[in-house]
């Protein structure tokens, strides 16, 4: 089989990972939390970094009216129906071995990485704006949205948000993808 | 060499004078050099290299310090009940307490031992002994709770205890008071020959640690004064320092001091067990206590036992043999290769060291010199390894550094002298603030002592502390032993007699450490596992409420509908699943102590209202910025009222 064909199936397949790997995490660091809080965010669900953490995180949100982290979404529904069909058709195109459509799986990939994140964005957002008006901590004017990427200081927290294992298994999937690309530009070079 | 009582007092007021002398000189001197206060800073932040657990004594506890720095950690409530920690005052603990002679609020801890495997510390467990009521507890390492406490009976005064062998495949527990057994009536004049001294050997569960007496040995009527276990070489036998051989029953100080030498009781428990299996036991009737602590429904519950197997060392052969040892021996320890069995004779000029190979040749030649009991008794020469000259005053206990050094508290010259086994020579000595009793090397009954460090535990203090009324508090002294010189590093206070204590590496504990209970987990039959179950609950004058605590609330808040004359049950769940995170809850005018209940425990208090009016209850341990709100009524309405219960939950 021929190398570019390869590439795009193994780049296709690696979105599978993000079944078992958190696709983000988002930590918070303060002085009375020497092992920080942390969400790991998956396809199908938020998780505590350790144990008790999403409980811990929403008692301490709670004093200025944050609302519990989610349980249910509807993304963790949509999500895995997403990475299974572009990891299904990512593998069928592997397979046809045409070189444009590794580009458009690659484009549209790119696209629904980019709506993702917009998502993410919207509910980070959310998640940080709509307090209760009878919290019992107010800082007029203070949200607490977390950081789309990179790291802020929210009151006395630090919050870091990275992605993580999965997120990288998908950006390296995609890189094979563009890698396969330009592999079978080569391989037709050849032929010629 | 006979020294009689008055000697002794004369030896003690010079002792204390040169201790006192020598204590002047002392703080002129090295401790308080910056090179010593080094070696005792643990900087904010950092940890302590060991775990020292030193018994409470006549507060009937455990305390947790860490070394080098002497810094008090925790108290762990063991024989005494704890207002602070509701030990024996909550239902679930209370019949931790339980004891033949009804429910015992407090007790005299001793000597805590720590669990071994292939004769090293492996940071398991704690057991302690409780010399007044003798009963024996074991603590776990995970939680610092005691899981589990057994009533020892045929005994009275549980002093030669509790130590285990080198698979923790026993802990023993010697009476030191021998008694009638079974109790009865009788004069007590009659003591000689009539009373028994009962020594128990207490199996422990591989797994669990859960302990059973699985057998007791009847021994003639002196007092069993402390214990070691053999190790390497002498492993499966026991040996148990006697004094009293006399079996005087008055005026003790002189008439259980007449004989020029007592004993040294070697047990082969290895030989017990083939006698057990054999059925050469008696089995008695007894009725003793058995309590354990279910960390899954977070309660104790006492067990009745009825029975123990006793074995008679007098028709047993081989089982006891007694080793004369001067005079009044104290401290029976064993050194880390089994060999040498140290006998501290109280009253002696000088050590005795006994040798185990000695000893195994001596019962192959049937070297003896008599028999007490129809048990055999060595002869003195046959079994001796050596002496140790002229090494202080009052010779009490030894530990072993691992490298061929013994140390050894004096309690009249109020000094530790290390000495050399093997060659018997004193090597040096340091005096002590004042009237040591026991000292310790971290992993001292072990195989592999940690023999950086030796700690003394002191019964006087004197001027070494700002005063404090008439009674000023007990220290512990922290010595380097590196070298070839010992180096006074620290005194610390202690909280009680700091009696004996046992030390440990701290990464052999600390990774095991647990952060909270898995509130998936709790089974206690009063639980609430969320907010939603929170309820109040009537069956004719019982109330039970089911109670929930998280940062900042407790759920319900506000009870009405309790009459005069209920018992009010509160069922408490904290709800936290957070390291470090307890809560706690009291009520006005409760006959008990508050509540503080870890994350994901419950815990049950009750509550009997006899006065009408609207009572608060509130957070009794400052958990977040809003503890200050953490807090509740209930309304208590007259005997007859006809007010129906009602609850209510986030101010709904
Ligand atoms: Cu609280």
């Amino acid at each position: 089989m021929k190398k570019s064909k390869i590439l795009m199936i193994i780049g296709s397949l690696l979105l599978l990972t993000l079944f078992v790997l958190p696709l983000w995490n988002i930590t918070l660091d303060a002085p009375q939390y020497p092992d920080s809080l942390g969400i790991d965010i998956y396809i199908t669900k938020m998780q505590g970094a350790h144990e008790g953490d999403i409980q811990n995180i929403n008692i301490m949100n709670h004093y200025v009216g944050m609302e519990k982290l989610p349980e249910k979404m509807k993304e963790f529904e949509l999500f895995p129906i997403v990475v299974i069909v572009m990891a299904l058709l990512g593998v069928i195109i592997g397979f046809i071995g045409k070189r444009k459509l590794f580009l458009a799986w690659f484009v549209a990939m790119a696209i629904l990485g980019s709506i993702g994140m917009y998502d993410f964005y919207l509910w980070e957002y959310k998640y940080g704006h709509n307090l209760d008006p009878k919290a019992a901590i107010q800082f007029p004017g203070q949200a607490y949205q977390p950081p789309l990427i990179g790291s802020k200081t929210i009151l006395n927290f630090k919050a870091h948000s990275y992605p993580m294992s999965g997120g990288y298994m998908l950006f390296a999937g995609m890189f094979l993808s563009l890698g396969a690309f330009f592999v079978a530009g080569k391989e037709e070079e050849k032929e010629n | 060499m006979n020294l009689s009582f008055k000697s002794i007092s004369i030896f003690l007021l010079i002792g204390l004078s040169l201790a006192i002398f020598s204590c002047q000189q002392g703080s002129n001197g090295g401790a308080l050099k910056n090179s010593t206060a080094e070696k005792v800073f643990v900087a904010p932040g950092e940890h302590d290299e060991f775990y020292a657990f030193i018994s409470g004594g006549f507060s009937g506890q455990l305390a947790v310090y860490g070394l080098p720095s002497g810094r008090l950690f925790k108290v762990i409530p063991v024989f005494s009940v704890d207002a602070e920690k509701a030990w024996g005052f909550n239902e679930e603990t209370k019949p931790m307490l339980q004891t033949s002679h009804g429910f015992i609020p407090w007790g005299d801890s001793h000597h805590p031992d720590i669990s071994q495997t292939n004769g090293e510390l492996d940071g398991r467990w704690v057991f302690i002994n409780e010399n007044n009521t003798p009963r024996i507890a074991r603590i776990s390492l995970e939680t610092f709770e005691t899981d589990e406490i057994i009533e020892i009976p045929n005994s009275a005064g549980n002093h030669s205890s509790s130590f285990v062998t080198e698979n923790t495949e026993y802990v023993v527990a010697g009476t030191r008071f021998s008694v009638p057994v079974p109790q009865r009536d009788m004069p007590i004049a009659e003591y000689k020959g009539n009373f028994k001294g009962a020594l128990s050997f207490i199996k422990v569960d591989p797994e669990h640690g859960h302990m059973n007496i699985e057998f007791q040995i009847l021994m003639p009527g002196f007092d069993y004064d402390l214990s070691h276990p053999g190790r390497g070489k002498s492993h499966g036998w026991f040996f148990f320092t006697t004094y009293n051989t006399e079996e005087a029953s008055t005026l003790m100080e002189v008439n259980a001091s007449q004989n020029d030498k007592d004993f040294i009781a070697a047990i082969n428990w290895k030989k017990a067990e083939e006698y057990m299996k054999a059925g050469k036991f008696k089995t008695m009737p007894a009725n003793y206590a058995h309590n354990v602590y279910d960390e899954a429904t977070h309660s104790a519950t006492t067990t009745w036992k009825k029975e123990v197997r006793v074995l008679d060392p007098a028709e047993l052969p081989g089982l006891v043999y007694f080793m004369p040892t001067p005079k009044s021996p104290h401290g029976c320890d064993v050194d880390p290769s089994g060999e040498y069995i140290v006998g501290s004779g109280k009253l002696a000029a000088a050590l005795t060291v006994h040798s185990f190979t000695k000893m195994e040749k001596a019962i192959a030649d049937k070297n003896f010199e008599g028999e007490a009991y129809g048990i055999p008794v060595l002869s003195f020469d046959a079994t001796l390894a050596g002496t140790v000259e002229q090494p202080g005053l009052g010779p009490l206990h030894t530990e072993f550094d691992g490298k061929g050094n013994a140390y050894t508290t004096f309690f009249i010259s109020s000094e530790v002298v290390k000495w050399k086994l093997g060659t018997w020579e004193v090597i040096d000595r340091k005096p002590t603030y004042y009237s040591v009793g026991h000292l310790m090397i971290p992993g001292g009954n072990s195989r592999k002592p940690f023999g950086k460090y030796v700690v003394a535990m002191n019964k006087i203090t004197k001027d070494r502390y700002l005063p404090t009324g008439p009674e000023v508090t007990q220290s512990a002294q922290l010595y380097d032993i590196s070298g070839e010189k010992m180096e006074l590093l620290l005194d610390f206070p202690t909280v009680g007699e700091p009696h004996y204590a046992a030390g440990i590496a701290a990464d052999l504990i600390k990774p095991r450490s647990k952060k909270f209970y898995r509130l998936a987990d709790n089974n206690h039959p009063y639980a609430t596992k969320s907010q939603d179950e929170t309820r109040v609950e009537r069956k004719g004058k019982d109330v039970h409420v089911y109670m929930t605590m998280i940062r900042s609330h407790f759920a319900p808040d506000n009870i009405e509908g309790i009459k005069v004359g209920d018992r009010v049950y509160f069922h408490v769940t904290n709800l936290e699943q957070d390291y470090d995170v307890p809560h706690g809850i009291s009520m006005i005018g409760a006959n008990t102590s508050e509540l503080l209940i870890m994350p994901g425990q419950t815990e049950t208090f009750v509550w009997e209202p006899k006065q009408v009016g609207v009572w608060p209850f509130y957070c009794t341990d400052f958990c977040s910025a809003l503890h200050q709100e953490m807090q509740g009524y209930v309304r208590v309405s007259p005997k007859n009222s006809k007010i129906k219960l009602s609850w209510s939950l986030d101010g709904e």
